[in-house]
């Protein structure tokens, strides 16, 4: 059973234009799967689908065509034994800015079903291994840096022990030392728990060092979805750059109209 | 059997989880706590203060009673407005902070979800309500010698089941209006309050406001809680307002549950349940 099975993926919302409204399509027939233990890379610019995709996959987005399945349960039907096994991580840490990281952490550790006594014996342990100093442990979220708040969700997302981590641009506006820290962070955490990765983002670098397959997202659809070396040759490119470039016309810092719209 | 008992037992550390995190909130928001504390006694002496102002130019009532009345509709309206707010609390602020995602994709059943915001909130409501009755009795010399005040609060303890369901519903309304949801919580709570004679006996009200009473469990609430507060009424005596409350606590809990979760369900379709927008 792969770790994650996505076949056909459809999903549009609506847009205005002036009066008008249209659908646009934010996910267009997408099929993938991953396999356990295995780490997905999706390139894509801003709009191209990569937070639908995840969003989808976090049971926060309903789909409106194909089937997603996360361990052989479907992400609507059987969203609570999805969201078991899946946690994530984004680009915005997402705290409550005035609790302490262990406070933070406490709230979330509960939701997955971890006593008082299992929190205040994990959560230590947990921030020692992302690196966090102990004594901010009490500091509130909004005095601590936008690294040090990085780590706290990726212990957020570690305490929880997930099968299914999904990665959503999660190193994006970090200092190149944060950025190298939660890098490395991500591999122990995969050679560690086989633990299964859909990694969203911009970072050529960085999907090629830690994914063994990349997929290029354009306008909701998957254009490629093959280890690095393959994709660079299927586009004739040298770089994973000029293979994306190749692909969709486009640079990947270039953006596209954003996919969601109410 | 032993699933079920583990997933009782899991949901239970979630709904701990979810009134433990308010209970750190109202920690680290301290100062505000105090503030907003001393705004509410400050708004309710200016209501109690009516029956004083009434007598002083001319009119004639029994001012000790009149004011323990206004008192009594005075803290009731405040919480209403606590549980409200804090139902509301969960979309309006998690939304705020960005932690919205993170939360609603957790694996906690969303009534477990709801029903710690519930308990937190009445829990909390009591507390400041219990010290806002006190500080204004005090500064009134109000003595309420024949009161039951076991009885009160049986009937507030009732009457907050319905008070959360009728929170669940405008608890969605944020996710629906991520602008104006919250502000729409605060117009439910007046159109709940204005039939139900929180300053005056609902039967001076036009014929349609008094049908629209009969259905709002702050009706019962106040008319129950004036009489054991008033009257020294046991809960024998209050009957007549205890049934209401049991029987619309029964319905407005899964009422409230199935709004919610219809309008999360056209959140998720609609891509509004994020963090802005």
């Amino acid at each position: 059973m792969s770790a994650v099975e996505v076949v056909g993926l459809t999903k549009q919302f609506t847009r205005r234009q002036g009066r008008r409204r249209e659908r646009v399509a934010a996910l267009d027939g997408v099929s993938f799967t991953i396999a356990r233990g295995e780490c997905v890379a999706i390139l894509g610019q801003n709009g191209s689908g990569k937070s639908t995709l995840v969003r989808v996959l976090s049971t926060l987005l309903l789909h409106d065509g194909g089937s997603v399945r996360v361990y052989g349960h479907d992400v609507v039907r059987e969203e609570r034994a999805v969201r078991r096994l899946v946690n994530r991580v984004s680009v915005e840490a997402s705290f409550f800015k005035r609790l302490s990281a262990g406070e933070n952490l406490a709230y979330a550790a509960r939701f997955y079903g971890m006593g008082p006594a299992e929190t205040r014996r994990r959560i230590p342990e947990i921030l020692a291994s992302v690196g966090f100093p102990a004594k901010r442990s009490k500091a509130p979220m909004e005095d601590l840096s936008r690294g040090m708040q990085q780590k706290v969700a990726l212990a957020r997302a570690l305490l929880t022990s997930p099968t299914l981590l999904l990665l959503d641009e999660p190193t994006t506006g970090l200092d190149p030392r944060s950025k190298r820290e939660v890098q490395e962070f991500i591999r122990r955490l995969r050679s560690a728990h086989e633990t299964s990765t859909l990694l969203c983002t911009h970072d050529m670098v960085e999907a090629e060092a830690l994914a063994a397959r990349v997929g290029i997202l354009d306008g909701g659809r998957l254009l490629a979805l093959d280890t690095p070396a393959a994709i660079r040759r299927r586009y004739g490119a040298t770089t994973l750059e000029d293979a994306f470039l190749a692909a969709t016309g486009r640079a990947l810092e270039d953006d596209v109209e954003e996919e969601e719209a109410a | 059997m032993r699933a079920t008992v583990e997933a009782v037992r899991l949901q239970g550390i979630a709904l701990v989880g979810v009134v433990e995190r308010n209970a750190y909130l109202v920690k680290r928001y301290g100062f505000w706590e105090l503030a907003f504390f001393a705004w509410t006694v400050a708004n309710t002496l200016t209501v109690v203060f009516i029956a004083k102002g009434i007598d002083a130019t001319g009119g004639t009532l029994d001012v000790e009673r009149e004011t323990a009345s206004l008192l009594i509709g005075a803290v009731i309206w405040s919480y209403l407005g606590i549980v409200f707010e804090t139902l509301t609390e969960t979309v309006a602020w998690e939304r705020w902070e960005g932690t919205i995602e993170y939360t609603f994709m957790a694996p906690l059943a969303r009534s477990v979800h709801l029903l710690g915001m519930g308990a937190f909130a009445v829990l909390y409501g009591v507390l400041r309500t219990a010290a806002l009755f006190a500080v204004v009795a005090l500064f009134f010399g109000l003595a309420f010698p024949n009161a039951d005040f076991a009885a009160a609060l049986v009937l507030l303890a009732v009457a907050s089941v319905s008070f959360v369901g009728v929170g669940m519903v405008t608890a969605i309304l944020p996710l629906i209006s991520p602008e104006k949801g919250a502000q729409l919580g605060f117009i439910a709570q007046g159109m709940l309050l204005v039939v139900s004679g929180v300053y005056y006996p609902v039967d001076v009200m036009p014929g349609w406001m008094q049908a629209i009473a009969t259905i709002s469990p702050a009706t019962y609430a106040l008319h129950g809680i004036r009489a054991t507060l008033l009257n020294g009424a046991g809960l024998g005596d209050v009957w007549g307002d205890l049934w209401p409350l049991l029987l619309l606590g029964a319905i407005s809990i899964p009422l409230g549950l199935a709004v919610f979760r219809a309008g999360e369900r056209y959140a998720k379709r609609n891509g509004k349940l994020k963090r802005s927008g």
